[in-house]
């Protein structure tokens, strides 16, 4: 029977990382991060699990260990937020590069300046082009399910990449809310021993990790990085179906919130996806036919499917919360609405900036927000097509 | 009960009033409920004004937000009323309840005119002689709870009771000075 529980973000995930009990975890704190570490040792000293803890200098050594012990054939983690995923940044494409599948569970934080220790998905969305997968939950209870699923994404034979977890700072790690758990022999059962194909302590095949690649061959390598992140799709698919049958939970790539009929739809990642819900069934309600489509897997990035989901749509708003500064939008717009080009959509689209540095989102800005795409549906889009949501004048 | 209730609480780093707000939550997920129970974060320190908030209700909870029309205000210290807006968005069916010392006329005229019910508790005098010491926030919890109705007393009681058993196991001391607090707060809140 599932265990009814209440708790945190960071306690979830924390409780995750404590029923795979993975061989090694070296970390160094930092907020709103710095619980999972502490967590995760605290169950190392109490006995709980046998994970090696590796107490580190700095993420830039928290990602190298993890990389060693992953290479030596363990399966590892590490935990981090903001700058100390941008200490990271040149190990991150060393470790997908070298197809180690590393678990990275961040609490989404924004980069400095001005100095800042909210939510926001700059540190995630800087890292979108390193070779990671990157799967986004909207609760503590997918943070918690999308931590078990993914070792089983990461490790899979026609995959092989590190995997981000990533979860709202502050709004989902340190908030306390319900959480359904999963017994503890059924994770074992579910996420099985790491057993890779090639590892360094494998003394019948000596290797080498991470060697210069020269001009003949390099470009080989990064085609294969290449598709197995492409194949990543079907596997979180096939991931996601094994994990509803221990769970009654269902995943996809996205999920769709009465987008069936919609006319005007929202597409977000992250808690405030769950505030556009309450906006939706308000707006329902009085018959405006108003849609959430929330990402859960941004890398792979399923751009054809999402577009596809989309078609019946007027009008649609890409929420980022993140400003990627190239003056065009952020991430998930610019990367959507290519797709939607591609796939020939007539819909009109905004791009909208919102909830830099923890700046708040209500339900009554979501209903604006579907006010506006009604009247954009009709008129068209007036002012810029990038703008800013809840910003003070 | 009502179908959802919010809460918002006002009170200084140091006094408790996340940890009561997280305390609220668990007693309130013990009896069947859909929680919420979060901080609003800044650069927090000692003394520093701090908002704490929880969602109550009946149904699964999805919004996100901070709660700025809430049924119930609670400030666990007083001299915020000078310097935050502790009943914006109140609701006039629901109520604030202020810890002070002072009669109910002195606080009045601090709320901006709000028309909905005000309670206080002494929570400074309570927590001395149950704790002997100043520790606002149980007292505050126990007001609340008896003042919001979001759930029966007794039932109330038996849920700390067990609860802190289990959080000080090797302190019985402390257990029954913060149930004599948590009893005492039932019965001054007016």
């Amino acid at each position: 029977m599932a265990i009814k529980e209440r708790m945190s973000g960071n306690e979830a995930v924390a409780f995750a990382i404590k029923q795979v009990n993975p061989d090694v975890m070296p970390a160094f704190p930092i907020t709103p991060s710095t619980e999972l570490p502490q967590f995760v040792s605290n169950y190392v000293a109490n006995g709980k699990i046998d994970t090696e803890f590796i107490p580190v200098e700095s993420e830039h050594s928290s990602m190298s260990a993890a990389m060693g012990a992953s290479a030596a054939g363990a399966r590892a983690l590490t935990a981090t937020s903001s700058c100390g995923l941008a200490l990271m940044w040149e190990m991150l494409y060393v470790a997908a590069s070298s197809r180690l599948p590393i678990a990275l569970a961040l609490v989404n934080r924004g980069l400095t300046g001005p100095l800042n220790i909210n939510c926001e998905h700059s540190d995630s969305m800087g890292a979108r082009d390193s070779g990671w997968l990157q799967v986004y939950a909207e609760n503590n209870q997918e943070a918690y399910d999308n931590f078990i699923m993914a070792y089983r994404v990461a490790e899979h034979k026609d995959v092989r990449l590190p995997i981000m977890t990533c979860m709202d700072g502050f709004i989902t790690s340190h908030a306390v809310e319900n959480i359904t758990l999963i017994e503890d022999d059924l994770v074992k059962k579910f996420v099985g021993e790491y057993e890779p194909e090639h590892y360094l302590l494998n003394e019948e095949e000596p290797m080498a990790v991470g060697p210069y690649a020269v001009s003949n061959y390099c470009m080989e390598a990064k085609r294969a990085q290449a598709q197995g992140m492409m194949n990543a799709k079907q596997v979180f698919l096939d991931v996601a179906k094994e994990f509803e049958q221990i769970s009654g939970r269902k995943y996809g790539l996205f999920e769709e919130y009465k987008l069936d009929d919609a006319e005007y739809a929202v597409v977000g990642i992250g808690s405030a996806m769950g505030t556009a819900k309450d906006a939706i069934d308000a707006l329902r309600a009085k018959g405006i036919k108003a849609g959430l489509l929330k990402v859960r897997v941004f890398r792979p990035f399923p751009g054809e499917e999402m577009a596809a989901a989309l078609a019946g749509c007027k009008a649609i708003a890409i929420m980022d919360r993140c400003e990627s500064y190239s003056g065009n939008g952020g991430p998930l717009g610019a990367e959507l609405t290519s797709a939607l080009y591609r796939a020939k959509s007539k819909a009109e689209i905004i791009n909208v900036v919102y909830g830099l540095s923890g700046r708040d989102v209500k339900v009554e800005d979501f209903e604006n927000l579907y006010g506006e795409l009604a009247d954009i549906a009709v008129n068209g889009v007036k002012d810029t097509q990038y703008r800013y949501l809840g910003l003070r004048e | 009960m009502r179908e959802l209730i919010e809460i918002r609480w006002h009170g200084r780093g140091g006094q408790g009033a996340k940890t009561a707000a997280l305390l609220l939550a668990d007693v309130a997920f013990n009896i069947g409920k859909h929680v919420q129970g979060f901080p609003e974060y800044g650069p927090e320190r000692m003394g520093a004004p701090i908002t704490a908030y929880n969602r109550i209700s009946d149904n699964e909870i999805r919004v996100h937000s901070n709660i700025y029309d809430p049924d119930f205000v609670v400030v666990v210290d007083e001299t915020l009323l000078e310097i935050v807006d502790v009943t914006n968005g109140l609701k006039e069916d629901g109520a604030i309840l202020v810890n002070t010392s002072k009669p109910k006329e002195e606080i009045i005229p601090h709320l901006k005119g709000y028309k909905g019910k005000l309670y206080t508790i002494d929570a400074r005098k309570v927590s001395m002689e149950a704790l002997g010491k100043y520790f606002p926030n149980m007292p505050m919890l126990a007001a609340i709870v008896k003042i919001s109705e979001v759930m029966d007393t007794d039932r109330f009681m038996d849920e700390m009771e067990a609860s802190l058993k289990h959080k000080f196991a090797k302190k019985p001391e402390v257990l029954e000075g913060n149930m004599k607090a948590l009893w005492m707060a039932l019965e001054e809140v007016k």
